[in-house]
């Protein structure tokens, strides 16, 4: 049971082609919001093979094992996350109390990867992108962790199972939780890299940042980590924020589907009406506006816990 | 942290065309710059010089893809100016007509350029959307996107129609209507004005004295545009204003570009309704007699001199072209000068460059000794496989297309 | 910019898809030449004008000629149809020209 969990649902697989899916569907809404046509369906999957089947070349002066490793890690720690999201119900396939935590550390090790993997590349733009991917980092995984961090106080519990019982029975709740959500759906913004806060692989500025020397095989892994990373963010805050599910687990499945596609469509117009900013103008956003209200949810959480005692 | 040293470009996504920028980083601050052209000379001066002055007009035009008909007009201005045959006026009303389509067309595409490079793409697809308005005119009235082939020695290759005159007004009120929304977009729009506000400062002392031109000039509120000071073509005689801002960084750029949309709206209405009847053009001879002549021409990107020189043959001596890049790529170095590292392409792009028709032969010259040498293609090639030799780079495999 | 964004999501698209979508060439358009044989006088005008000496024309007989024209040379000017006293020479709309080997860009008109 657990290996199909792992590896069919919802794990490896589900999760892989539900990330092409979101990615088709964030492709098309943007370029729809950009007045264009937009890719056919099955882009997102032809990129992918397409770049499967291009030549890997490893820089003379990486580490061969960290750079082909790299990739790997990433994928990884993003499927491993996922089992902990619950996407039929309230509960997820291996729930356990702390789980979230434990999410929001696997989620970390994602940014660490892409920074290592700038790193080893020993290329200036790969080195400039990382060092921008570790200075991001420190700027959204706060207010992030904060935000999350106020709706479990609430609930009283560190287990996304266990929030996602708390407040499918009390749904007006999540309602306190309105400044925590949007803070979220902007730091998603800066961890899954998407404009404004892309810098770290900004096109125009270091070429592709930290994958600058990735190609073929690995750079694919890479890309589909970071699709992947979407989909898991975006069930954390379906399950978090969102306080709606459903006894019966093909209904709930159907409501996570729905919940995932207006979130990811939020995240969509973002970045079509937003200019890149610049790093420090992205650090000081995340400082001087993001902490601020995530602290603010963390001060309502505890004064509603307190009268709800 | 340590200086390091990046290079960006001669390939770089920020770059459109082959250009080398040196840049010595403090960590995200540039703490000097060095620009290095020279990667796309073409040769056309020099080619000019063995063609007839018939088909220099369409080598000329291919110079640069946005503003072909400034070149080819600057050109004609001065063959003409030799063989004393001015085109007649409703040549030069046309002639008008088009270089002010091409500006539309010019500052619309380096909006989207723009927005690009700041990681705004939506602004970019908006922007060359309404620049397919413009191209569509051009090629209704020329049958060609951008290189028009509209002008000719001595007058216009094409009459503009009444039909024409009606298909352009309402997409002239189109264009203006967008534009309006784009100065709105320019000033308003929050990451927009953090990323360009305060951004490549050129202050009005630096612009005079290193002889920036064009939008680039105008931002930092030196008030110089050609058609004004010098009229060419039918600028004498239609009004117009010179379009002028005190910002002095890319923001002061953009918002002379965009409000420079509104005045070439304005002279493209006063042209339709005010265009002269008569011929389209004189004869012309083939022979040009022996003189020499310099023309001055406002283009997008800021002036635009061609010289030529005729010897009476029906080839030209000498043409010399200085786009008005060349100008501007000087102060580019100062304007990146404590800067940081993402604004390099804004920065870059906000001069409007057009490499390929700036880039000139360069001399090597030996440093000690001052001697000048030349290479030719097979000592050039040698070199280079010894200098890749030596870096332990072989070449070994790679079949030489030119042994074949 | 959000209120245009949206606006912009429910119009039609600005981009066509383009193998089944040609498009629109205006009247005016200078596509590959047309060469009428029955009226070139064999003076060689265009060719001689042709800023790219991608025209020939060969005599192929008394008073028969064909004109011989690069694809990959010619840049669409139409000097050489403007330069014909005989209007032998004329613009077509055709402008899908591309191949693979260049001896497919060498035709004969």
């Amino acid at each position: 049971m657990s290996a199909l969990h792992i590896l069919v649902f919802p794990g490896l697989l589900f999760l892989a082609l539900y990330a092409l899916a979101l990615q088709f569907v964030d492709r098309k809404v943007y370029a729809r919001l950009q007045n264009r046509k937009g890719p056919p369906w099955f882009q997102p999957a032809a990129d992918f093979v397409k770049l499967l089947g291009k030549e890997t070349i490893v820089p003379n002066e990486a580490n061969h094992f960290v750079f082909t490793a790299l990739p790997v890690f990433a994928l990884a720690a993003v499927t491993t996350a996922f089992l902990y999201v619950p996407i039929w119900g309230t509960s997820s396939a291996l729930p356990f109390p702390g789980d979230v935590v434990v999410m929001m550390y696997l989620l970390a090790i994602i940014p660490l990867t892409f920074f290592l993997a700038g790193w080893n590349s020993s290329s200036m733009y790969a080195a400039i992108g990382s060092q921008r991917v570790l200075t991001q980092l420190f700027a959204y995984e706060v207010p992030l962790f904060m935000a999350i961090l106020g709706p479990a106080l609430l609930a009283d519990t560190w287990s996304l199972s266990g929030i996602a019982a708390f407040y499918a029975q009390h749904p007006p709740m999540a309602l306190l939780n309105l400044p925590g959500f949007g803070v979220a759906l902007l730091a998603t913004q800066g961890k899954l890299e998407r404009v404004p806060f892309d810098t770290p692989e900004a096109e125009t500025e270091i070429v592709a940042g930290a994958f600058t020397e990735y190609g073929g095989r690995l750079y694919a892994i890479f890309r589909l980590a970071v699709d992947m990373e979407t989909v898991v963010l975006l069930g954390i805050m379906s399950v978090v924020f969102v306080p709606l599910f459903a006894g019966n687990p093909f209904l709930g499945f159907l409501i996570f589907l729905v919940k995932t596609l207006v979130m990811l469509f939020v995240l969509s117009v973002i970045k079509a009406v937003t200019a890149r900013l610049r790093i420090e103008q992205m650090v000081r956003f995340c400082w001087m506006v993001l902490v601020p209200l995530s602290l603010g949810q963390l001060l309502i959480d505890l004064v509603a816990k307190g009268l709800m005692e | 942290m340590a200086k390091v040293v990046i290079p960006l470009g001669p390939q770089h996504p920020a770059l459109k065309e082959p250009a080398n920028f040196a840049l010595s980083l403090d960590g995200e601050r540039i703490i000097g710059a060095a620009v290095n052209l020279g990667y796309n000379h073409r040769g056309i001066e020099k080619a000019c010089e063995s063609r007839t002055f018939l088909q220099d007009v369409y080598l000329i035009e291919r110079i640069c893809g946005i503003c072909s008909h400034s070149h080819s007009t600057a050109f004609i201005n001065a063959v003409e100016e030799v063989a004393g045959a001015p085109a007649p006026k409703r040549a030069q009303w046309i002639r008008t007509l088009v270089a002010e389509l091409e500006r539309l067309h010019s500052h619309l595409l380096w909006l989207g350029v723009a927005g690009h490079e700041l990681g705004f793409d939506t602004l970019f697809m908006y922007s060359w959307r309404d620049r397919e308005l413009v191209l569509d005119l051009l090629a209704l009235l020329t049958g060609n996107r951008v290189n028009y082939g509209i002008n000719k020695l001595g007058g216009v290759r094409r009459d503009i129609t009444k039909d024409d005159v009606e298909k352009i007004r309402p997409v002239v009120d189109a264009l203006e209507e967008r534009t309006k929304y784009y100065i709105d977009l320019v000033t308003t729009e929050s990451t927009l004005a953090a990323r360009m506000l305060d951004v490549g400062r050129l202050c009005h002392e630096d612009a005079l004295t290193y002889g920036a031109s064009g939008p680039v000039a105008r931002a930092a509120a030196v008030d110089k545009d050609t058609r004004r000071d010098d009229p060419y073509s039918a600028y004498g005689e239609i009004p117009f204003d010179v379009i002028t801002d005190d910002h002095a960084d890319v923001y002061g750029r953009a918002v002379v570009r965009v409000k420079e949309l509104l005045e070439s709206c304005k002279i493209i209405r006063y042209v339709m309704d005010n265009l002269p009847e008569g011929p389209l053009e004189v004869k012309f001879p083939r022979k040009v007699p022996a003189g020499e002549a310099i023309s001055r021409y406002e283009a997008p990107r800021g002036e635009d001199v061609h010289y030529v020189k005729c010897n009476g043959t029906d080839m030209p001596e000498r043409v010399k072209v200085r786009a008005p890049t060349l100008a501007n790529a000087a102060s580019v170095a100062l304007m990146l000068q404590g800067g940081f590292l993402a604004d390099v392409p804004i920065v870059i792009a906000a001069i409007d460059p057009c490499f390929s028709c700036t880039d000139r032969m360069v001399a090597v010259k030996d440093e000690n000794s001052g001697a000048e040498g030349v290479m030719d293609w097979e000592s050039l090639r040698r070199y280079s496989i010894e200098w890749y030799m030596e870096r332990g780079v072989s070449f070994e495999n790679i079949q030489s297309e030119r042994d074949s | 910019m959000l209120p245009e964004a949206l606006k912009n999501m429910f119009e039609k698209p600005a981009t066509e898809g383009y193998p089944a979508n040609r498009g629109d060439v205006f009247p005016n358009m200078r596509g590959k030449l047309n060469f009428e044989a029955d009226k070139c006088v064999g003076c060689k005008l265009c060719s001689r004008d042709c800023p790219t000496g991608a025209l020939t024309i060969e005599k192929i007989g008394d008073k028969q000629f064909k004109a011989v024209l690069r694809l990959d040379k010619c840049i669409y000017c139409g000097q050489c149809a403007d330069s014909c006293n005989k209007s032998a020479l004329s613009c077509t709309h055709e402008f899908e020209l591309a191949s693979l080997s260049q001896e497919d860009l060498k035709v004969e008109l």
